[in-house]
């Protein structure tokens, strides 16, 4: 091994998947290298190519992947390795993590015998000496209490917790290279940080490789030597972090940058939206990017009477095996009309109970949801369906919220007939102004839900809850599901659909960025109640 | 209550295959029509091909079993115990009676399929409204249909149908109820499974939201998706059925006015040394059938299970 040898050089890697219909190249000709002990990241959106070669760099892409190209871990091509000389580096000189840490981990044994098997496997440790070094790796991941977690199952744990686990399991037989796809996408805001923290410590302290698989460039920013940005599975751009954080070369790094959100830096939406990005595609397919931001129209003054929606000491609770929980404690706010109240609060503090107790979506166990003076908490649902069409929700999973059995007109038009409009040409007409007005093409309304993607998907989310001309929508998470990108287009269009219509928004996120910018005021929530 | 066309586009639309988000067929582009699908998954799979064929072939031969056998096939027409081919009159022989084997295997075909689909059909429209009713409301409700499911189940199917039609007289309607009221709580069990899933999915709190009532919740948003699963064993439970059937032909326990399968083997049965095509034949034409029924649900089954998809 010469000196100058990088720990990881890719060369020319392609993966291609072949289905019935058709070849899709997910990974064209990527070249990169990455030395030891320092950070790689690879920027994309979902679709772009980077997780597949991750996986690709532990042979671990789905059966069917054609992998072309060469892999080279201290020198020796990964990909001419034999199969079971591939699984014995696999775990002991390359690791990987995954985005999801509920899954990640076997739900049926403790944490520690699942790092201990690393050990055992790896280094033929005895059961004694494997759980020792566990102690030790539980301590270095920093889980409080490593003699009593070590016999915990994963459902014992929190999401960083778990994701901890995954980590130390990782580490367990110090690898050279630690691949992590996506390590904090599925967590909260601070946990994410300390999690980065952690990677970034450990990557020092072994001298790993760190490739650093992710989707948002504010991740990367403090934490990646070098910086690679791939769209399609092309590399556009690679430099160093800070370089090209300063003068981004290619337009899409430049799109990307201005369109990721952070907390302090972003304008109001009633000073100016987000920038979005526009891809065309010449004849040849060779996409050109450009970057757009929407004039802000000047806003008519909402006139300010009592208020629209008034939630006094609201209460739901929930049963459990262990007894009745508070998700919502005794909640009061009001929303004036045209105004947008914004909902922050980590994950499991009762923010999405709360927006399906005000939609009527849950019982709610005490207090009064007055819209325009009325008490909705205490209306049966008969009398409740005639209040339905003047306050509506906007969902966060544009993949679950639609029906897949449903063209996009059939969802929408049910809405009209159930709320009474009863001529057929009348219902169409209405759907098809709907849906140009949210941006979707014209002949969507024939589609299922299927056809369209994440962003298209979550315009029909928001055509489908402005469609009965409501008042008050209530957004819950409506951008976390999206690309950045996507998220700056909804975004906008979100602020749009407000000014034109005089809606009230009732908007939850548990990113104070998007929240900032939307907002008029902002509501944080913690353990069921909120903080003055 | 829904518009019934489109509630039958909407029935209709599982057998269109619901593509999960995944990077691997996220890029390919558009819709396929109904027949397109239906014959790419034929031409994907030769187990399936030779399934269909076997049921159209014998569909085929109950439709027409009157047409080439206009006679009553429990007709003495032939000298008793001719070996197939012996008479070319009597491609398939007689037996011990001197009755027409083919004869008696067309018009078997008629009432194995018969007994098969409507009691099939029967489970299905029982499973269906407990299990979707319980799944859907929950409570007390739910607490009471479970109850009833397994009181059902705890009866072995078979003694069950043996007894039913013990006390009614042994027609092929009392038969088809018998088997169709022995043969529901599976399909009330999986159905009911589904509908408490999907009871708490995103588009059905999106359909609440906008005020649906619960038969449209139920008819519309609900049911569509809960089907592939359910028609996946109805295909296995019409195989059942003929099964059940035949075993009680074959006990004597059949319709004495019909020929079926089962009550040609349980005739045959005696011969089974000396003429064994006796028992063979309606044997061969009943394993076809039920395997045919079987490789369809397979076929079926991988369509609609989108975590089997991936591998194909």
């Amino acid at each position: 091994m010469t000196a100058a040898q990088p720990l990881l050089a890719v060369e020319n890697l392609n993966v291609r998947f072949t289905g019935p219909r058709g070849t899709h190249h997910a990974v064209k000709d990527l070249s990169f290298h990455l030395e030891r002990g320092q950070t790689l990241a690879v920027v994309g959106e979902s679709g772009s190519g980077k997780s597949t070669a991750a996986l690709a760099l532990l042979r671990l892409t789905a059966p069917g992947a054609a992998v072309g190209g060469r892999i080279l871990f201290e020198g020796e091509d990964l990909l001419g390795l034999p199969l079971d000389a591939m699984r014995r580096r696999r775990g002991r000189d390359v690791s990987m993590i995954f985005q999801e840490p509920m899954t990640s981990l076997n739900p049926v044994h403790s944490v520690g015998a699942q790092i201990g098997e690393v050990l055992r496997l790896h280094e033929r440790l005895s059961s004694a000496a494997a759980r020792s070094r566990t102690l030790d790796l539980l301590d270095r991941v920093r889980i409080p209490e490593p003699g009593r977690r070590i016999d915990s199952y994963p459902h014992q744990l929190s999401g960083g917790q778990r994701q901890r686990v995954m980590i130390a399991m990782a580490v367990a037989c110090r690898p050279r290279l630690l691949v992590a796809d996506e390590p904090t996408t599925a967590l909260d805001v601070a946990t994410q940080e300390q999690i980065l923290d952690l990677l970034d410590g450990l990557r020092r302290d072994l001298s790993m490789g760190l490739l650093l698989v992710t989707h948002d460039l504010g991740v990367v920013k403090d934490r990646a030597d070098r910086v690679l940005v791939l769209h399609d599975g092309v590399k556009l751009e690679e430099g160093g972090t800070a370089a090209l954080f300063e003068r981004p070369h290619h337009p899409y790094t430049r799109c990307l940058l201005a369109a990721s959100l952070h907390a302090g830096d972003t304008p109001h939406c009633t000073e100016r939206r987000l920038p979005e990005i526009r891809i065309a595609r010449d004849a040849a397919g060779t996409p050109s990017f450009a970057l757009e931001v929407p004039p802000v129209r000047p806003r008519r003054a909402p006139p300010r009477t009592g208020p629209l929606l008034s939630v006094r000491d609201l209460r739901a609770e929930y049963r459990t095996a262990e007894g009745v929980f508070n998700a919502v404690d005794g909640v009061s706010f009001d929303i004036a009309p045209g105004e947008t109240v914004g909902l922050v609060g980590p994950s499991g503090c009762g923010k999405s109970t709360l927006a399906k107790t005000v939609m009527r979506l849950v019982p709610a166990s005490g207090g009064r949801i007055l819209l325009d003076g009325t008490d909705l908490a205490r209306l049966p649902d008969r009398a409740l369906k005639p209040w339905r069409r003047r306050f509506q929700m906007v969902f966060q999973d544009p993949y679950g919220s639609l029906n897949p059995r449903h063209t996009v007109h059939d969802s929408l038009d049910a809405a009209l007939v159930v709320h009474g409009v009863r001529e057929r040409l009348d219902r169409a007409a209405r759907v098809k102004a709907m849906l140009d007005r949210v941006g979707l093409p014209a002949d969507s309304a024939r589609r299922y839900p299927n056809e369209f993607s994440g962003g298209q998907r979550q315009r029909i989310g928001i055509a489908r809850a402005l469609l009965l001309k409501p008042s008050l929508v209530v957004c819950d998470e409506p951008v976390s599901a999206l690309d950045v990108s996507v998220q700056a287009q909804i975004l906008n269009l979100l602020a749009e659909l407000k000014e034109e219509f005089n809606l009230a928004y009732l908007f939850i996120s548990h990113d104070l960025a998007v929240v900032r910018h939307i907002a008029d005021r902002v509501l944080e929530m913690k353990a069921g109640r909120l903080l003055a | 209550m829904p518009d019934p066309a489109r509630l039958l586009r909407a029935l209709i639309h599982p057998l269109r295959p619901r593509r999960e988000a995944s990077p691997t067929t996220d890029f390919l582009p558009g819709s396929e029509s109904q027949g397109h699908v239906l014959w790419r998954l034929l031409s994907h799979s030769p187990q399936a091909l030779f399934g269909v064929a076997v049921l159209a072939l014998v569909a085929g031969t109950a439709l027409t079993a009157g047409w080439w056998y206009p006679d009553d096939p429990l007709a003495m027409v032939a000298p008793p115990l001719l070996w197939p081919g012996e008479d070319p009159a009597f491609p398939l022989g007689s037996d011990s009676l001197g009755r027409d084997v083919a004869a008696g295997l067309v018009h078997g075909a008629k009432v194995s399929l018969t007994v098969g689909l409507v009691a099939a059909i029967l489970s299905l429209g029982i499973g269906l409204t407990v299990g979707g009713l319980g799944g859907f409301f929950g409570g007390a409700l739910d607490d009471a249909l479970v109850r009833v499911t397994e009181l059902f189940q705890t009866v072995p199917s078979f003694l069950f149908v043996i007894v039913l039609v013990a006390i009614g007289k042994p027609s092929v309607t009392v038969i088809v109820t018998a088997i169709g009221l022995a043969s529901w709580p599976v399909i009330a069990r999986l159905v009911r499974a589904e509908f408490r899933s999907l009871r708490e999915t995103e588009f059905v709190l999106a359909a609440r939201s906008l005020g649906y009532g619960p038969a449209r919740l139920i008819l519309r948003e609900i049911l569509p998706n809960a089907l592939p699963p359910v028609i996946v064993t109805t295909s296995v439970l019409v195989a059942t059925a003929i099964l059940i059937e035949s075993a009680l032909s074959f006990l004597g326990m059949g319709d004495p006015n019909m020929v079926s399968w089962g009550s040609m083997i349980g005739d045959g049965r005696d011969q089974l040394r000396t003429a064994w095509f006796l028992t063979a034949l309606p044997g061969g034409a009943i394993l076809l059938t039920v395997l045919a029924l079987n490789l369809v649900g397979d076929a079926l089954n991988d369509r609609f299970n989108p975590r089997l998809r991936g591998l194909r």
